[in-house]
């Protein structure tokens, strides 16, 4: 049997203005259709126990909950063991509507930036207002970091979740780590 | 730089986030049209000084296209809507007319 690791095995960044990590494997599933449709609520509501995040927005916390992605997409966070059980019961919830739902998790790398000035980090590379007041808990943001897609959301007021491809999982990764250098606050936030 | 709303999902971002689409409600011409309509269709193209109607798309973020109205000289963005619009929505051509009188472009004004 294979086991299944995480893209960069856990890597870490210390040190620096802010502390950057590898989030374990995480089980990630993509859910589209039509999100206002009934049948779409109820097995989201009955398989994840939670609604269908509004825009914009996200229901996660820890490491479980549903993110809003686009007009017609969601992403499920679940347990990594728990994905398949989850997909296969969202399948069932969802027989004959028209709906997709792929197991995305291995196509996925996952990031936690932490620290007071963790919101100077993501604004150094994203081309957000990152500000207290603008962006807030509870909120989900997908948009570009330097120069791949990044989607990311508060787990607190100083610590980011950042989700990107795989296999951008290096560049990220380094990103963060260059962008959370020590010395390199900027004191805009 | 500019600063586009996506109609989509609300968000505001600059143009990084965004992709350009080219000119917005063009009329297809494929199998059946004559040389010269094929032609407009794949290369003429207005070139305006002043308001210009695009397309663009939410690539890093929701991922839709939309439309856009914009000042290709100052950069102002007039408003963006739906993709599903076949020609520059009436209450937009409104607000451009307050700011830039004597607009014209495609036969609209
Ligand atoms: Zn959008």
């Amino acid at each position: 049997m294979s086991e299944p690791v995480a893209a960069l095995n856990g890597a870490i960044f210390a040190g620096g203005i802010a502390d950057v990590w590898e989030v374990p494997l995480q089980g990630m599933i993509t859910l589209r259709g039509d999100l206002a449709n009934a049948r779409l609520t109820k097995a989201v509501a009955s398989v994840l126990s939670g609604k269908v995040p509004q825009p914009g927005r996200t229901t996660i916390t820890a490491d479980r909950g549903a993110a809003w992605m686009s007009p017609d997409e969601i992403l499920i966070l679940c347990a990594y063991d728990e994905a398949s059980s989850t997909l296969a019961a969202l399948e069932k919830a969802l027989d004959g509507f028209h709906a997709l739902v792929v197991n995305v998790s291995d196509a996925r790398a996952s990031f936690r930036v932490s620290g007071p000035p963790a919101r100077e980090v993501m604004g150094k590379l994203c081309p957000v207002d990152l500000s207290p007041a603008a962006f807030t808990s509870g909120m989900f943001r997908r948009t570009r970091m330097a120069q791949v897609p990044a989607a990311f959301w508060l787990c607190d007021d100083d610590t980011f979740q950042v989700i990107c491809f795989r296999s951008h999982a290096q560049y990220v990764f380094d990103l963060l780590s260059v962008a959370s250098q020590g010395g390199s606050g900027v004191g805009v936030y | 730089m500019l600063i586009l709303t996506c109609p989509v999902c609300s968000v505001t971002a600059e143009e990084t986030e965004f992709h350009g689409g080219g000119e917005a409600h063009l009329t297809r011409f494929g199998p059946g049209a004559s040389e010269e309509e094929f032609e407009n269709y794949l290369f003429m193209r207005e070139n305006p000084r002043g308001v210009h109607f695009e397309r663009w798309r939410h690539v890093y973020g929701c991922g839709k296209w939309f439309h856009a109205a914009r000042c290709t000289t100052t950069l102002e963005v007039f408003g963006t809507y739906p993709a599903q619009t076949l020609e520059p929505p009436k209450t937009l051509r409104a607000q451009i007319s307050k700011k830039r009188p004597g607009w014209f472009w495609r036969g609209f004004e």
